[in-house]
């Protein structure tokens, strides 16, 4: 890490170390696993330039197995969260096998439309309970030692999951298969041309970007004790979409704000009622119109070294 | 595989629904030579080497490198057997820098390119081969540039840089110079012909006395069809090559 991404990381930690002491646990949870979500999802879009529209089946489909392995099957917390990342990552395998021959807008259309078809199974299939989803959710204990029903125990596990993805995709991008995904992103033929099979470091990307998201819709379902379509429903990918633009596209940090920022959003605005989703909608103009990097892109842009800005990517 | 001919073509045909762009084109590339493809705008020379690189899939015709027939190879592929192509319109990575786009056609043949857990550091002993060949091309002083701020002319000097990096035993360049100064143009045409020393060259180039200077066969294409071949002396004294050429004012 160069210098200032290292000082703003070590800030990032020591405040969200402090943090369950000043706000709510469970607010900041919930703020930590959508921002999990949102980092994953920028690896795509803003390191390789895919525009995945249907981001919700991984995370929805591993709330629901992580909640279902842990009630039923009686799984340990670390296994079901485990096999929550499977799912994501299995599921990405094949809709991204489907979906990357598309360019552009028709990638975003065959990721939506897959995304869609896994929704309509968790409606269907009996073992999501339907409407319901699947309720209370044991925590149980990490490791057979970690006490998750305690909030903080709670909270420092889904602390270090995050921290652990977010260290895992800053190292993704910087990596010698980063490297090939920046080039895809920048000049895809000129990529082929220099002898790569761009569409499997495609696949690659979008199977680990799955699989993130797995361990950030497992983790949830956790913390809430609860998976249910929320979560797999196609507005959950918009979300995701906007948390990554308000934040910054392409920018190591910006997901993580643009999460905190939608998500206290939410929260302030829910006695709005059906009005949050206009007046989010209004945000999202406005943060298009005015800046267009998002807040991390524009400070970045603003005082960061030359050369540190975003440099975007869906086309 | 020591054949005469590196590249054959064989009544090399594509059409664009119903247009046909390039018609039975049968294209022989001598080893270790210069070899122009020439022709006014339109002609089909892009569609060529869109067809020779895989890029575009041909109608019809056969295309055969080092024997090989590679009709129906992937482009990856095509570039990994050693003919490697460059762009018509500028084909840098424009938000990397200068040393990284180089790093990136360097770096394929270490085996890490699907290492997503290792650190990019590991490419670092790249950087030495990497300034060489920007030296090589007259960028030394633009090494931690990025890309996408350089001049026109400077970006075509780090395609071939970056084209160069693969050490490509056929080189394919669509309009090397086009756009650059005439200092540029000597330059990168002295590089041309350095690198050409053992391997082969196919170049689309408009600039006549570039081609006449460094090209030992030229091929004229015109309306996708090949309209002469031979060397400079003969096709420049070819009189439909000269009625082609002052319809179009190239010469
Ligand atoms: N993908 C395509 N679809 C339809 N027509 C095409 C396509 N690509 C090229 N053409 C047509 O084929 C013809 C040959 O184009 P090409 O780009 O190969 O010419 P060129 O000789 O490279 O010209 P220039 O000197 O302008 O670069 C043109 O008429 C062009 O419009
Ligand atoms: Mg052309």
């Amino acid at each position: 890490m160069d210098r200032g991404t290292r000082i703003t990381f070590l800030a990032m930690v020591a405040l969200l170390v402090a943090a369950p002491y000043v706000l709510y646990p469970v607010f900041l949870m919930k703020v930590l696993c959508f921002a999990l979500f949102a980092c994953a999802f920028n690896l795509l879009v803003g390191y390789v330039g895919l525009l995945s529209f249907g981001h919700a089946a991984f995370f929805g489909s591993a709330g629901y197995v992580t909640a279902y392995t842990v009630k039923m099957w009686g799984l340990p917390p670390e296994l079901g969260i485990l096999l929550g990342a499977v799912t994501g990552a299995a599921l990405g395998l094949v809709i991204g096998w489907l979906a990357i021959r598309r360019q552009g807008i028709y990638f975003a259309m065959i990721t939506l439309a897959l995304s869609q078809i896994v929704f309509f199974y968790a409606v269907q299939a009996p073992w999501t309970g339907g409407e319901d989803g699947i309720q209370s959710v044991p925590r149980g204990h990490l490791f057979g030692v970690v006490d998750l029903q305690r909030p903080l125990g709670m909270y420092y596990t889904v602390l270090a999951l995050f921290l652990a993805g977010f260290l895992l995709v800053y190292r993704i991008i910087h990596s010698p298969f980063g490297q090939v995904l920046k080039a895809i992103r920048e000049n895809e033929p000129r990529t082929v041309s220099l002898g790569y099979e761009t569409d499997r470091y495609k696949l690659l990307a979008f199977v680990l970007s799955a699989m993130l998201a797995g361990v950030a819709g497992g983790t949830k379902s956790l913390v809430f004790q609860l998976a249910s379509l929320t979560d797999v429903q196609w507005q959950m990918s918009g979300e995701v979409v906007l948390m990554t633009l308000v934040g910054g596209l392409g920018t190591i940090f910006g997901p993580v704000v643009g999460a905190a920022v939608i998500v206290t959003m939410q929260n302030y605005l829910a006695e709005f009622g059906s009005w949050v989703t206009i007046i989010q909608g209004f945000i999202f103009v406005v943060c298009v119109l005015t800046f267009r990097r998002g807040i991390v892109g524009e400070i970045m842009g603003r005082f960061g070294p030359k050369g540190a800005a975003p440099t975007g990517g869906g086309h | 595989m020591a054949g005469e001919f590196i590249l054959e073509t064989r009544d090399l045909t594509k059409e664009f629904k119903g247009f046909v762009a390039v018609r039975q084109v049968n294209l022989k590339v001598r080893r270790h030579t210069i070899h122009a493809l020439i022709g006014p705008n339109g002609a089909g020379k892009t569609t060529v080497f869109n067809l020779l690189t895989r890029f575009l899939t041909p109608s019809a015709g056969t295309i055969l490198y080092n024997g090989r027939d590679i009709t129906h190879a992937k482009p990856a592929s095509v570039a990994r057997g050693g003919m490697v192509r460059s762009f018509q319109i500028s084909a840098v990575f424009p938000h990397l820098s200068v040393r990284e786009n180089v790093r990136v056609a360097l770096q394929r043949p270490l085996g890490t390119s699907f290492h997503f857990w290792r650190s990019e550091r590991s490419l670092e002993g790249l950087h030495e081969r990497a300034d060489e060949l920007i030296e090589a091309v007259g960028l030394s002083e633009f090494r931690t540039a990025i890309a996408g701020e350089l001049p026109y002319g400077r970006k075509r000097a780090l395609e071939i840089a970056t084209t160069l990096a693969l050490d490509p035993e056929m080189m394919l360049l669509d309009e090397p110079m086009a756009g650059m100064g005439g200092e540029d143009i000597s330059r990168i045409a002295t590089l041309i012909e350095k690198v050409a020393k053992d391997r082969t060259v196919l170049m689309v180039e408009h600039n006549l006395s570039v081609v006449a200077w460094l090209c030992n066969t030229i091929t004229v294409l015109q309306r996708g069809e090949v309209l002469a071949e031979g060397p400079y002396e003969q096709v420049s004294k070819d009189p439909a090559v000269v009625e082609a050429y002052i319809g179009t004012g190239h010469v």
